[in-house]
């Protein structure tokens, strides 16, 4: 089924634009510009962030902290070598995508916590650049409940993350 | 705050390395991270391009402003105040949409937009934190980048984990909004 997802979606968008009767070659070749662009800016961050957490990894670092976390992950159904992860999500988008690479690249991107991280990946955000990102924008200074709200959305996101691939996958 | 992560992590990887003996591999790790960068971004390139076309095609063929007066009706229920300010509740509408195509460079201005029109003062209403925790909770269609890199790492199937995020998504947009009314306090 799945198979169908992305020849179906350009066909689709495709008819969509010409049937407005719309330049169709422009946009595509914008869009590829753009997909590059998007690349060169991730590109440094991510590295930075790989240099830093492959020490981590090499040091055994990364193992203690798994470890640490792991009866507590475990019992509630989420891989333990997801927690770096989950510690950076909210506060770097480039760092948990370069976090998440590093696992799924590991342990294989079809491995339990590869999944679980890819999951986790696709259904949360940077919580805190976008609550600052959006305050700031509004001249809003006293932020009430946005922080907990978004942080309870994004622990929710991680716990369904865990239990939604056990639920499709098995493991 | 990421700056004091960074330096921690190396500090920490400096003192894990000398307590295991692991130092070599600690120095060596660094340019093996550094080299696994430039492998996935590699990698990376081409479902990024691939994709990013696609929603610019999906951008001129009126998707996004079709998704936009579908999503309306439920668009009015979730912001009341909205209702009232037209220009509000579009650019609510564009917000949405473009996060659910995952055009995040469409979303950010529309959002911000109607952030401005939501909330007036130094205290966040009650609309716009709602706005905040809907956009920091991520609903996408098809979170494309993740995809991308699930395809360069050699996954079955790279979009097998779709239902997986859509339901998390759900999950976690609903848990979000939830705590949003259980920690609003009246007259704060």
């Amino acid at each position: 089924m799945t198979a169908l997802l992305l020849p179906g979606i350009l066909l689709l968008a495709a008819l969509s634009v010409l049937l407005r009767g719309r330049p169709l070659y422009g946009p595509l070749t914008e869009g590829f510009r753009e997909g590059l662009g998007t690349l060169l800016r991730i590109f440094p961050p991510v590295a930075v962030t790989l240099t830093a957490a492959a020490m981590f990894r090499a040091s055994g670092g990364l193992d203690a902290l798994t470890g640490l976390l792991a009866p507590a992950l475990q019992a509630l159904g989420i891989p333990p070598e997801t927690a770096p992860l989950m510690l950076l999500r909210p506060l770097s988008g480039s760092g948990a995508l370069a976090v998440g690479a590093e696992i799924m690249e590991k342990l294989g991107p079809d491995s339990p916590a590869g999944r679980t991280a890819a999951v986790m990946l696709g259904s949360t955000e940077t919580t805190f650049y976008t609550v600052s990102v959006y305050f700031a924008a509004a001249g809003v200074r006293r932020t009430k409940h946005a922080i907990p709200a978004a942080l309870a959305a994004d622990l929710v996101g991680f716990l369904c993350a865990g239990i939604f691939v056990r639920l499709f996958f098995g493991s | 705050m990421m700056d004091w992560i960074w330096t921690g992590l190396v500090a920490a990887s400096i003192l894990f390395g000398a307590l295991n003996g692991r130092l070599a591999e600690v120095s060596a790790g660094a340019l093996e991270g550094a080299e696994t960068a430039v492998k996935t971004c590699l990698g990376l390139c081409a479902g990024l391009c691939l994709w990013s076309g696609i929603l610019k095609l999906l951008e001129a063929g009126g998707a996004s402003a079709a998704l936009g007066r579908l999503l309306r009706p439920l668009l009015t229920r979730l912001y009341p105040e909205a209702r009232m300010v037209p220009e509000a509740l579009a650019a609510l509408a564009e917000n949405m949409s473009a996060n659910l195509l995952g055009l995040g460079n469409a979303a950010t201005p529309a959002g911000i937009r109607a952030a401005r029109a939501l909330g007036r003062g130094e205290t966040a209403t009650d609309s716009l934190c709602r706005l905040v925790v809907l956009n920091s909770a991520s609903i996408q269609l098809i979170p494309a980048t993740v995809c991308a890199l699930r395809a360069s790492l050699g996954a079955g199937s790279p979009f097998d984990i779709l239902p997986a995020v859509w339901l998390s998504s759900l999950c976690s947009a609903g848990a979000g909004l939830l705590a949003e009314k259980l920690l609003r306090r009246p007259g704060r």
